[in-house]
Order: C-alpha cells, then sequence, then structure tokens
C-alpha cells in the first residue's frame, strides 16, 4: 500500500473516533450538569481541560459558558480538534484516497460533513438542548463503522484504519475518566457523595458502558470505574482493550506472530501492553490516576511516532539510501 | 401533464427528438410516451432527488483551490439524450477512422516526416506548435500507440449532420461523469433501458484496464494513475477510475525513479510500476526533461519512458494532433494515411496562419468563431455575431500580431435536446463528447457525455460556464 495512502487511512481512523468521542464528552457534560444541585454552577472548563486545548479555548472565549464549550468542541473550525474539524478532516483524507474506502462509506461519511456543514450555518450550539443533534452525529459515525465492518476487505487499509481508531479511543477514554479529576466537587466532604455518585454514573454512561459495569461489579464504586475503563479485558472502549486490538493491528501489518517486535512501533506498544497486563488497579492509584492518564497520553503520541517513523515515511528513507549509493 | 407534442417549440435548430412541432423521433417515441405519463409535479421530484444524489455521491468539481472552495456539481438533468443505433454506427465507424489516421499522422511527425516531406501538412505548422514536444523525435511508443484515450467533441448543425469540433487527445475527462449519469438515470427510469434496448457502458473501466495492461510486455503489470491532487478539478474522476480499476491512484510525491525506472513508495518499500495512466500535461510529467517548476510529476519519469521500462497512457506529444490549427488538416491526414474518404466531417476552418484565410477572417469577424489554438475550456474565444465592434477590432489586432495562435471557424448551429429549466421542458444546445480506446484495437464506447448549456440560446456547454449534462443512450436499433 501507499505510504501516503496509509498515512491518510490512519488519519481518517483516528479523526473519526476523535468526533465520536468529542459527541460523547458533550453529552456526559451536559447530562451531568442536568443533575446538578441548584446551588452549582455548570462546569465546562474541566472538559476542556481534559481534551488538552484549555489555552487555545482561553484565547478565543471569555467565558466556560454551555455555548462557548458546545461551539469550541463541536463546530469551531479554528479547534483543530473538534467534531467539525475532525469531520472535514477525516473527509479530506478519504477523499485523497477515495478510492482505498468503499463507495458507501464515502457517501456516508461525505453525508455526515454536509449535516454537520448543515448545523454550523443553522448554529445548533446556541439552541437550549442541542444533544439530539449531537447524538446524530454519533450515530452517523456508528453507521459508518457498521458499514466498513461488513464491506471492507480485512487487508492493509483496513488494519491502518482500525490502528488509528484504538489509539484514539484508549487516548480519548483516559480523558473521558480525566473529566472527574478536573471537576470540583463543593466540599472534600461531597466525595462519595450522591452527586459524586451522579459524576461518575454520567461517565459510565458517556462510554455505553454503564448497564455492562452494572453487571460486572454491582456498585459505583470509583475504584472498581477506573478497574473498568483501565484495565478491563472484554470492554471494547476500556484502555487495555483498546490498546491490545491496536496491537493486533500492527502485527497484522508486520506479519508478525505476537513475540517480541519488528519495529519501534511495535516495541513500544507492546510494552505498554504488558505493563497493563500486568497491573491491578491498586498500581493505578498508587501512581494517582491523573499523573496514570498522563503518562499513557505521553506514551501513546510516542506510539504514533513511531507508526509514522516505520510506515508512512519508509519510502522517503529508501529514497534517502539510494540517492546517497 | 399536457403532452410535449403539445408544448414543446422547436426552435428552428435540429431537435433530437422533435422533428418539428408535434411530431416525435421514431427513436425517441417511447421515451415521449413514458415523460408524457408523468406529472409535472413528480419530474421536479426526480430532478431534485437527482441534484441530491449527486452532492450525497460527492461528485463535484472545485472551482476555488483550496479546500474551502466552493465545490459545485455539474447539473445532471433527467431528460436523455437518445441516439439510434443507426446513427451511432455512423458516428463510431467515423471516430474510429479519426483515431486511426491521427495515431499514424503523430508517428510519422515524431519520426520519418512524410507527410511533410510530401507537402500535405506545412512544416512550420508542426514545429510553431507548443504541442509539438522535440524529446519525442525518432521514438515510437509501446504497441506504436500513442492516443490511448480519446474525447472527441461532436456537434450537429442544422440539417442534422454530425462535426467533430475537437480531437482532444491529451487528457480528456467526462468519463466518470458518463458513468454516473447512468447509475442515476437507472433509479429515476428502472423500466425503460430494457424496453428500450439501451447499450450499456458500465464495462468501461475493465475496457480502459485491459487497454493500459496491454501497454506492457509483464504479464501482471503494475499499473498506476497519476492525477495533479486532490485540488484538481477532475479529482473525482481520477479516484472514481482508480477505485473502479482497483489500481493504485498516485501523486507526484508517491513516485521516484532509479536506474530508469518508475517506483512508487508504499509502506512495505519501493515497488515498481509498469504502466501509468496519467493525468497531468505533458510538460508536467518530468521537471529533468520539460517544466523544470513542476510539482506534479517524478524526476527521471521521461528517462524511464523512453528507456521501455514505463508505458504512458496517453504518450506525451500526443498533443500535436490535437492542435486547432493541425485541425484543420485532418481531412488530408486521413485521405493521406488512410487513402479514405473522411465519415465525420470537419467544421470548415481557416488558418489565420495562411495569408489568403487570414484576409478572408479579418473581413469577415462578424460571422466567424475564433478560437485559441492552444486555450482549452471555451475560454479565449469569440463569438462574431454575438460580439460587440470594439470586441471584433480587438480580436483583430490579436490576430495580426499573433496569426499562428488564431483560428476561425463559421458558426455552427448546435442541435437541441429538451431540457427540464425551472419545471418547464425547453430546447437547449447539445454537443456530444464519445470516449474512444485505442488498444489491441480502437473501440469506440456506446455512450457519451453531453453537455449542456442550461441558458436559454447559449451555444457554451462547458462546466466552468453554466453548462449541464445529460445521460446518453445509444440504442442498439
Amino acid at each position: 500500500m501507499l505510504s501516503r495512502v496509509a498515512d491518510s487511512i490512519y488519519w481518517t481512523g483516528r479523526y473519526i473516533e476523535r468526533a465520536e468521542n468529542y459527541a460523547r464528552f458533550i453529552d456526559v457534560n451536559f447530562n451531568l450538569m442536568l443533575d446538578l444541585p441548584p446551588s452549582m454552577k455548570e462546569q465546562w472548563e474541566p472538559l476542556i481541560s481534559a481534551t488538552g486545548d484549555r489555552d487555545l479555548f482561553i484565547s478565543r472565549y471569555k467565558n466556560f459558558d454551555r455555548v462557548s464549550a458546545i461551539h469550541f468542541l463541536a463546530f469551531d473550525l479554528e479547534n483543530p480538534n473538534s467534531m467539525f474539524s475532525c469531520i472535514s478532516n477525516a473527509r479530506e483524507n478519504s477523499r485523497m484516497v477515495r478510492e482505498k474506502i468503499t463507495k458507501e462509506s464515502w457517501e456516508k461519511l461525505n453525508e455526515l460533513y454536509l449535516f454537520m456543514k448543515e448545523g454550523a450555518e443553522k448554529e445548533v450550539w446556541k439552541l437550549d438542548d442541542p444533544r439530539s443533534f449531537i447524538n446524530d452525529v454519533k450515530y452517523g459515525i456508528q453507521l459508518l463503522y457498521g458499514i466498513s465492518d461488513n464491506s471492507v476487505a480485512r487487508t492493509d487499509g483496513w488494519h491502518y484504519l482500525r490502528l488509528g481508531q484504538y489509539l484514539e479511543r484508549a487516548d480519548k477514554t483516559s480523558r473521558i475518566l480525566d473529566v472527574k479529576y478536573h471537576i470540583l466537587l463543593p466540599s472534600v466532604q461531597e466525595v462519595g457523595s450522591t452527586i459524586d455518585i451522579l459524576h461518575w454514573m454520567a461517565l459510565l454512561k458517556s462510554v455505553s458502558g454503564f448497564n455492562i459495569y452494572r453487571q460486572v461489579y454491582g456498585s459505583i464504586e470509583p475504584k472498581s470505574i477506573v478497574e473498568f475503563l483501565v484495565l478491563n479485558k472484554y470492554f471494547p472502549r476500556s484502555i487495555y482493550f483498546s490498546l491490545t486490538e491496536a496491537e493486533e493491528c500492527l502485527h497484522r501489518l508486520t506479519n508478525s506472530n505476537g513475540r517480541g517486535f519488528k519495529n519501534t512501533s511495535e516495541k513500544r506498544l507492546g510494552s505498554l501492553c504488558s505493563k497493563l497486563e500486568y497491573y491491578d488497579v491498586n498500581d493505578v492509584i498508587d501512581i494517582g490516576l491523573h499523573e496514570f492518564l498522563d503518562d499513557l497520553q505521553l506514551k501513546i503520541n510516542h506510539i504514533s511516532d513511531a507508526i509514522h517513523a516505520n510506515f508512512f515515511t519508509i519510502g522517503d528513507s529508501l529514497t534517502f539510501q539510494k540517492q546517497l549509493q | 401533464m399536457k403532452p410535449l407534442s403539445e408544448t414543446y417549440i422547436v426552435n428552428g435548430h435540429y431537435d433530437e427528438m422533435m422533428a418539428k412541432k408535434g411530431q416525435c423521433r421514431d427513436h425517441y417515441c417511447p421515451f415521449n410516451e413514458v415523460l408524457d405519463s408523468i406529472p409535472s409535479g413528480k419530474l421536479a421530484e426526480l430532478q431534485q432527488a437527482t441534484d441530491r444524489a449527486q452532492v450525497a455521491m460527492g461528485m463535484t468539481f472545485n472551482v476555488y483551490h483550496d479546500n474551502k472552495g466552493i465545490e459545485k456539481i455539474l447539473p445532471l438533468d433527467i431528460i436523455p439524450r437518445i441516439i439510434s443505433g443507426k446513427e451511432w454506427s455512423l458516428v463510431e465507424q467515423g471516430l474510429k477512422q479519426r483515431i486511426h489516421a491521427l495515431n499514424l499522422f503523430i508517428q510519422d511527425v515524431y519520426n520519418k516526416q512524410k507527410i511533410i516531406k510530401d507537402g500535405i501538412v506545412p512544416k512550420e505548422m508542426i514545429y510553431s506548435s507548443g504541442n509539438y514536444l522535440k524529446p519525442l523525435e525518432d521514438w515510437t511508443p509501446p504497441q506504436g500507440i500513442w492516443c490511448h484515450i480519446s474525447g472527441s467533441d461532436l456537434v450537429r448543425d442544422n440539417d442534422g449532420t454530425f462535426y467533430v469540433l475537437e480531437d482532444n487527445l491529451r487528457c480528456p475527462s467526462g468519463v466518470s461523469y458518463l458513468l454516473e449519469n447512468r447509475e442515476i438515470l437507472k433509479r429515476v427510469y428502472p423500466n425503460l433501458f430494457t424496453s428500450l434496448g439501451v447499450r450499456h457502458v458500465s464495462d468501461y473501466p475493465s475496457k480502459l484496464l485491459r487497454m493500459l495492461q496491454y501497454l506492457s510486455g509483464k504479464d501482471q503489470p503494475v499499473v498506476g494513475l497519476l492525477t495533479p491532487g486532490v485540488f484538481n478539478s477532475a479529482y473525482f474522476e481520477h479516484s472514481y477510475l482508480a477505485q473502479l480499476m482497483g489500481i493504485e491512484l498516485v501523486v507526484g510525491q508517491d513516485l521516484v525513479t532509479n536506474n530508469d525506472k518508475l517506483y512508487m513508495k508504499t509502506t512495505q518499500g519501493l515497488h515498481q510500476v509498469d504502466v501509468l495512466y496519467r493525468r497531468i500535461d505533458d510538460t508536467f510529467l518530468d521537471p529533468l526533461t520539460f517544466n523544470p517548476d513542476s510539482m506534479l510529476g517524478a524526476h527521471g519519469l521521461f528517462n524511464a519512458y523512453r528507456k521501455g521500462n514505463l508505458a504512458l497512457a496517453n504518450a506525451p506529444g500526443t498533443g500535436i494532433a490535437d492542435d486547432k490549427a493541425v485541425y484543420a488538416y485532418v481531412p488530408r491526414i486521413i485521405k493521406y494515411y488512410l487513402d479514405e474518404k473522411p465519415i465525420l466531417s470537419n467544421v470548415k476552418t481557416y488558418i489565420c496562419a495562411e495569408e489568403e484565410d487570414r484576409k478572408y477572417v479579418l473581413e469577415h469577424i462578424d460571422e466567424l468563431v475564433i478560437k485559441e489554438t492552444n486555450a482549452a475550456g471555451g475560454y479565449g474565444m469569440l463569438i462574431g455575431p454575438k460580439s460587440t465592434k470594439e470586441e471584433h477590432e480587438k480580436f483583430k489586432k490579436l490576430i495580426v500580431a499573433n496569426p499562428r495562435n488564431y483560428i476561425a471557424q463559421p458558426t455552427l448551429s448546435l442541435s437541441t435536446v429538451p431540457t427540464l429549466v425551472n419545471g418547464v421542458i425547453e430546447p437547449r444546445h447539445v454537443d456530444l463528447r464519445p470516449f474512444i480506446l485505442y488498444g489491441e484495437e480502437i473501440e469506440v464506447h456506446p455512450g457519451a457525455l453531453t453537455r449542456v448549456a442550461l441558458k436559454k440560446g447559449s451555444l457554451v456547454v462547458n462546466s466552468s460556464q453554466g453548462g449541464g449534462s445529460k445521460d446518453t443512450w445509444v440504442l442498439y436499433n
């Protein structure tokens, strides 16, 4: 597969997953705010902080109010990570490799872009309740996943798409979890209070994990939730699950049997996966949840850098060697 | 809805559907019955559904060169242009003859130049053309074929005669619209295609791929399509064709040469490319041989071609037969190489570089269409009868200053086809662009892009200037 094409597909995977997660972010925060006692103000700042774009937000908006936050996260084209930016980028990337993705996938992605554009024109972020629009985007993305699951051949293109998607998901689940760290409770006494529990429940719902969590763990315990979202081996949005899926894609791409590594990306991702495999939740808590998540996000960035070097610029380095000869 | 035969007024031009008011041509009659049975509101609905389908498919071309630019669709009118089997066979034979002769002409011009030595085409005509490429001299391309893919523009005059207006031997575009238009109209008229006996067009990509593979000596050659990139107005077509053929769509940055072989950069290292269907202009192919500023091609690509390690379609240099001044000689070219009478007519063409013709042109500028020999897309032309005195004077000066750059032709009338405009069916002018593939044999694809000037009375069908398109139905009978 052409390096440029692989690169575009990988980023299409990342952008689409990012857009979906931002839709989930907005939904969960919106729901959280509805459950707040009347004395408390809405909190959008924690969410913005968790996305890592706090500085950009401050440079563009006066207050962390709902309208600004939703505009920033969903529609702002000046925010390179907003849903609209991600969907536009995914569309531009797919357009460049349009011949590699199925006709249906392209048409749905194009429709999603047009839908997002229409939403921007109608200024959806000013609505009292923009959730149905945001949810429609989320479903649109899931439709895309459904289409590709049933129509894309399991060749290199598929593995690059999923590699991007799962690395992105691991990163975003870590950020959703981090939102909880940033949210301020009225006082220390509120830890473990009804509001605290409500927050944790909203968080689980945002990753569609509430019901499955209930079945596995029963009661809402912060520690169990962290275990569930970070280390669970079966839940498809947990960090561990996402990273091992990504690892599987890498092995397919290098034709390796999963023992050891053939390049830096496999080495980095493989060691991260095995570390998590032998962690229990107390290890995470000992490090500190926020510190652990921060470090994890950094490691994922390093893995992505290695993927670029190992797969997308390989032809360039060969050219270079040939010129030296 | 009132029958079309009662409401439709033929405006004095040849109409493809109505011979005269109230009299439908035979091959259009079954369609006419269907059309009359559709309520007018329903027709507008079908048209809207068609517009939406085009946007959803992303069948757009970029008007401005950035991604915030406007993406436009080439509007598809839902009333088809229908051509009877008998008429088509004339077009088919005529185009085969023409392409055959033009290919022999290009081969001769870059090699023995017999046609020049025999005094049929003047030497200056060739050497003064910007489309003549010196690096191609003494060269015979793989299989001796230069013009693999052509998309000739034809029009019909008042008496119904087809004329070839341009041969388009370089990188003709539009075939994706031909294919997609058919897919859309199949949804609009699901029952008509079989009952009318419309010839199918969907095998174009397979034929194109077979032709491209034929150019390589290898059993399983690697074929790529070279595009200028996503901002090119025809990008949709490039990716569409690459997808349907299952070949790599490459841009210049994907390519690299080594030891006179062309490679593409893949995740597994370098892979050799054997055949390139290139959709960039000749002079952008290789900065070493042609335009040194080109970022679109690849360094050393031309050497790989000349060494026989790469086949290119179309061959560089074919533009010489596509020059608007050389066009005037095509009937003589056909006679010279094939000793046959041209089956399709050429439009009478005055060559401003020739004194006698120039004199005539300057005196009759108000009756003629003046064209630049190297311009395309309906730009750089003057339609005499529709222009002001000032414009006439301006062009006279241009012609005198640089006669080689201009030709003139009598104003042709373009035939009309009923077209749905704002809910009413009215005649609009059309042209016809069939596509011809030259591989093991010459094949004319049984369909065409019909471009339609949507503005009332307009004769300019170009997409960049308010044109639309129609699906073209070629009948078996």
